[in-house]
């Protein structure tokens, strides 16, 4: 049974705002084990970039955590800025969203790497450092010739994938990919899917690729746990996720993904809850088709439901719902255009 | 695409850009200075001389040919480096840039100079703490600095370090011994004094660059406290500062290697601008210290009411501004890749 | 200015363009920065505002606050002294040609205010329209408008307002209007700029083509559209340049450019005539008439600087207190949160 590598333990992050703290991130408990991929996946405004950064510890400014991030047995919260620093990099990676402004314009490629292998490996030669970051490069398909130039030069797709081997030249044992195709194309985001999917093989690195696009996760990803107004209302493997979902978000989520084979277009009705004062209980209970009364009153429990599959909804506990709350619940027609 | 070739490139397009710019100032201070009804020569020595003696001297100068005429003699004249010859002193403008040309460029260097070495570091201070009190310091000062007209500056500095302290000279350039002793090379006093090893007239010389030099860089050093502020506080919340960060990069590196070198590049480009402020600034700025600049000398033109004298030092001043803002732009290419054709 | 581009960043970025909106009255338009802001900001803004106000009041009330006129040198006991030192006659002495330093320094804010009111309404009178005219219609007209104020940009400012005032000193007698015509043509190349880039984004905007579609005529759409929209950028504009003008004003009265001393008192003027008294160490002709300019540009100042941030919402700093988080729940099911600090049932993978 292997440790897991990253463990997140009723973690929460809440951020000021005008009008109340945001609780983005509000009780989320979730393991990395080496070398897996977990996917986050979630509406936007659900919390799950906060919980990536979160990882890293690159919290906005002002916000309150309480809970763990814990990594080789310490708390990544509690860390002071210096030994943070110290962490990312080698240990910890990310990969962003937004691969066109990620870079220092000013700086070239190679200053890039010369920086960041400098700084967490000063015993490498200059020669060591810039063969680390020619061969992590040729993995990524950036020839060498392209090294001394300026970001400006390269297209977007290939900012990301030279993002993605700036975050791996130092070998993390976790990479935190924070939507990375959402910005690209739809031909560059499977050449970059194709690369995330080889980490696990040539690198061994534990993954958690955040994203709102269920495809990804079925095609890329081992487990994945699926995000909902700042907690993780479903977790398990990839594909029992995302071809029996537990959960109704889950299902929902999925039945509003669009394929080939879609006819009618599904939608989920209402709008991503205010994470400043979210609904009572469960906080999805608003919007799900199968709502009790039950949900509007009382914490829904988390149930495993499967082999390492676990989710957070009356319908896995119907026997333990007090008497006569277990009738449907009743509420305005959410109509569509309200909150749109 | 080589690099050294768009480069090239560049500078050739700039350069050709400038001949219409040039063109449309050396138009616009013609056409101002022919506003004023009347000719530059009545204007000028109007009671002085009989009408006679005006007349001759209008057609000596060419006033009395028609205004289109005169236009293009100006043009002409102006592509050869001629720009008059004053009413008043019978000078030369050539010769008057020769001989005042190196005062004001020392002052306006020596300020520039004062602007940077104070500015930068403090814009970078104002720019790291943002929103405290240090930031607040700075920014007043900054304020202060520029709100305070050089000639106030200048007089309240010879109160205090002149009068009462007498530690630094109040006025001119060098004090009358010195001046005696210079050889003149390039025209430039403290250069021709170091050429000749002259150390004490050197020495001198600084002494009494520093208040006027001080005073008129606390004018353009506001402007590069702000500048430098805003863009280091919009950098440290970027992207790729971010992103810096999340590899591990110590706040330290982040701060002077991706924030405030980024920052530096907007200050170049504003450097042109500030060159414009300077020349405004070195005028009154010589005239509080009586420095034997070229302001010191439009000055007396204008008194005078030597139209001559004035169009000829304005005209230079204008083509200095736009050389210095080529000058400029090219280095800004050189600085920043993205700035190519 | 060269100062306000700085300032607000990138010179000729336009600000967000989109249907102007009615929202609440004027007022509350007003006083929206002053409620927004907080900390140094605000400190900023409000110090700027305080200033600013005593400043234009001192210039509306100044023959009830100065002791004397401004250019008075004797009252019923005599003649003033010259270069008298402060006392109770002259609270702040007087100059070297007996006039009272104090009634000087007081009226002087009086010209300041004029000058500079006329020639921001001047200089808003022609640069705005010019700008939101050859912004829109484009073509040949624009070019060479550009082209124009380019190179009036390019200038030294206080050469160019020298050149003016020298020129038109002949012609016009008034030497407040002089001045004033002279600052407006420096900066209406300021406004038409600004107002210019900002009617070229607000032009491609939606709501504009919307307008043309229904048939609205050119003169319509800027006057009733692109106007307001324009508009917003401009208030920020004007105050940093009447801090500019200030200065500008006070340049031109030291050089002996502007007003005429029998006219107006001017603060520029008087330090100029101090410097002579600075040899024989007289502080008192040099200090009231600088501190005035500073003050009232620094006042300015502040104004615009301090609007500026709170208009420009990359620069605006929200009150915002860092949350307290429960993580601790009660014991037994409740609406807030789950049963108890989840326990990891059964670990992923295991």
């Amino acid at each position: 049974m292997k440790q897991p590598v990253l463990s997140l333990r009723d973690l929460h992050i809440w951020y000021g705002s005008e009008r109340g703290p945001v609780r983005a991130v509000d009780g989320v408990s979730l393991d990395l084990l080496p070398g897996e991929t977990v996917g986050l996946v979630g509406e936007s405004g659900c919390g799950k970039s906060t919980l990536g950064r979160g990882v890293l510890g690159l919290l906005p400014d002002g916000a309150g955590h309480a809970g763990e991030v814990s990594y080789g047995g310490r708390n990544i919260l509690a860390l002071k800025p210096k030994e943070l620093a110290q962490l990312r990099g080698p240990d910890l990676g990310m990969i962003f969203q937004e691969p066109m402004t990620r870079l220092n314009p000013l700086m070239r490629i190679s200053e890039h790497f010369e920086e960041v292998l400098r700084i967490h490996e000063p015993d490498l030669s200059k020669k060591q450092a810039k063969a680390r970051a020619l061969e992590t490069l040729r993995g990524m398909g950036i020839p060498p010739t392209r090294y001394t130039q300026y970001p400006h030069e390269f297209s977007g797709g290939m900012r990301q994938r030279i993002m993605i081997a700036l975050a791996l030249v130092l070998r993390p044992a976790v990479v935190v990919a924070d939507e990375p195709t959402t910005a690209l194309d739809v031909l560059v985001e499977a050449q970059i899917l194709r690369i995330i999917a080889d980490l696990r093989r040539n690198f061994d690195t534990a993954l958690l690729l955040i994203t709102h696009n269920l495809g990804i996760v079925a095609e890329a990803c081992d487990r994945v746990a699926v995000m909902y107004a700042g907690r993780v209302v479903e977790q398990g493997p990839a594909y029992d996720v995302t071809t029996k979902p537990a959960h109704p978000y889950s299902r929902e989520l999925l039945r509003s993904t669009i394929s080939l084979s879609t006819r009618e277009l599904h939608s989920i009705p209402g709008a991503p809850p205010d994470l400043v004062s979210p609904p009572s209980a469960c906080r999805f209970h608003p919007r799900c088709p199968n709502a009790m009364k039950v949900c509007a009153e009382q914490w829904p429990p988390t149930v495993t439901v499967g082999t390492a599959r676990r989710s957070e909804c009356w319908l896995h506990a119907t026997e333990d719902i007090p008497a006569g709350l277990e009738a449907p619940l009743e509420r305005e027609e959410l109509a569509v255009a309200e909150e749109a | 695409m080589s690099r050294a070739g768009s480069l090239r490139g560049y500078i050739l397009i700039r350069i050709a850009l400038m001949v219409p710019m040039v063109w449309v100032l050396l138009t616009v201070v013609f056409l101002m200075m022919r506003v004023a009804p009347g000719d530059p020569i009545s204007a000028t020595l109007g009671g002085k001389l009989s009408p006679a003696d005006l007349d001759e001297r209008r057609e000596a100068l060419g006033f009395d040919r028609s205004l289109f005429v005169q236009y293009l003699e100006y043009l002409w004249d102006a592509v050869r480096f001629q720009f008059g010859t004053t009413i008043t002193d019978g000078q030369t403008i050539g010769s008057i840039l020769v001989e005042n040309g190196g005062a004001t460029l020392t002052l306006t260097v020596a300020a520039l100079v004062f602007a940077l070495v104070v500015g930068l570091p403090l814009g970078l201070i104002a720019g790291r703490y943002r929103e405290t009190l240090p930031d607040a310091a700075i920014r007043i000062f900054a304020i202060l600095g520029y709100a305070a007209p050089p000639f106030f500056i200048g007089l309240l500095a010879q109160l205090l370090f002149a009068k009462n302290l007498d530690w630094l000279p109040a006025s001119k350039m060098a004090s009358p011994i010195v001046q005696a002793q210079a050889e003149t090379y390039t025209h430039i006093l403290i250069i021709d004094l170091a050429i000749d090893g002259n150390w004490d007239g050197v020495w001198d010389v600084v002494k009494h660059l520093i208040l006027p030099a001080v005073t008129l860089g606390l004018l353009v050093m506001g402007v590069f406290i702000r500048l430098v502020r805003v863009n280091v506080g919009q950098a440290l919340g970027g992207d790729y500062v971010e992103a810096a960060r999340a590899r591990g990069v110590p706040e330290r590196r982040v701060v002077s290697r991706h924030a405030f070198r980024n920052a530096l590049v907007p200050v170049v480009t504003v450097m042109g601008l500030q060159v414009a402020l300077l020349l405004g600034g070195a005028v009154l700025t010589e005239q509080t210290f009586s420095w034997p600049g070229l302001g010191t000398r439009l000055l007396q033109y204008l008194n005078s009411r030597d139209y001559i004298g004035v169009q000829g030092l304005i005209t230079v001043f204008a083509l200095v501004v736009v050389v210095i803002s080529l000058l400029i732009d090219i280095i800004n290419a050189l600085i920043d890749p993205r700035v190519r054709y | 200015m060269t100062a306000t581009t700085s300032v607000t960043g990138t010179p000729d970025k336009a600000p967000e363009a989109g249907p102007p909106k009615r929202r609440g009255g004027l007022l509350s338009r007003i006083t929206a920065p002053y409620r927004q802001s907080h900390g140094i900001q605000r400190f900023m803004l409000v110090s700027g505002t305080a200033i600013s106000l005593a400043m234009i009041l001192m210039a509306i009330f100044a023959p009830l606050l100065a002791p004397y006129g401004f250019d008075t040198y004797q009252d019923a006991d005599g003649r003033f002294p010259t270069q008298g030192e402060p006392s109770d006659r002259n609270p702040w002495g007087t100059t070297v040609q007996g006039f009272d330093v104090m009634s000087r320094a007081i009226f002087g804010a009086r010209t300041a205010v004029e000058v500079v009111l006329l020639a921001v309404a001047f200089s808003l009178m022609i640069g705005v329209p010019l700008g939101l005219i050859s912004g829109y219609i484009g073509g040949w007209l624009d070019r060479v408008l550009v082209l124009i104020m380019d190179a009036l940009f390019a200038f030294p400012y206080l050469l160019l307002a020298i050149v003016a005032a020298f020129l038109l000193s002949n012609t016009i007698d008034s030497g407040i209007v002089v001045t004033a015509i002279a600052i407006t043509v420096v900066y209406v190349p300021q406004y038409f700029r600004v107002v210019r880039a900002s009617t070229l984004s607000a032009r491609e905007a939606t709501y504009i083509e919307a307008a043309r579609a229904i048939g609205a005529k050119p003169r319509t759409v800027i006057a009733r559209y692109l106007f307001p929209n324009v508009i917003q950028s401009v208030p920020v504009i004007a105050t940093l340049n009447a801090a500019d003008a200030i200065l500008t004003l006070a340049g031109l009265g030291f050089l002996g450019l502007g007003i005429q001393p029998s006219e107006a008192a001017e603060w520029g003027y008087d330090l100029q005539r101090a410097i002579a008294d600075a040899g024989a160490g007289i502080w008192w002709t040099a200090l009231f008439p600088g501190l005035g300019i500073v003050l009232a540009v620094t006042g300015l100042t502040l104004v615009g600087e301090g609007l500026n941030d709170v208009l420009n919402p990359t620069l605006r700093r929200r009150r915002v207190d860092r949350p307290v988080v429960q993580s601790r729940r009660a014991v037994g099911s409740s609406a807030v949160g789950p049963a108890s600090a989840p326990e990891v049932e059964e670990d992923a993978g295991q």
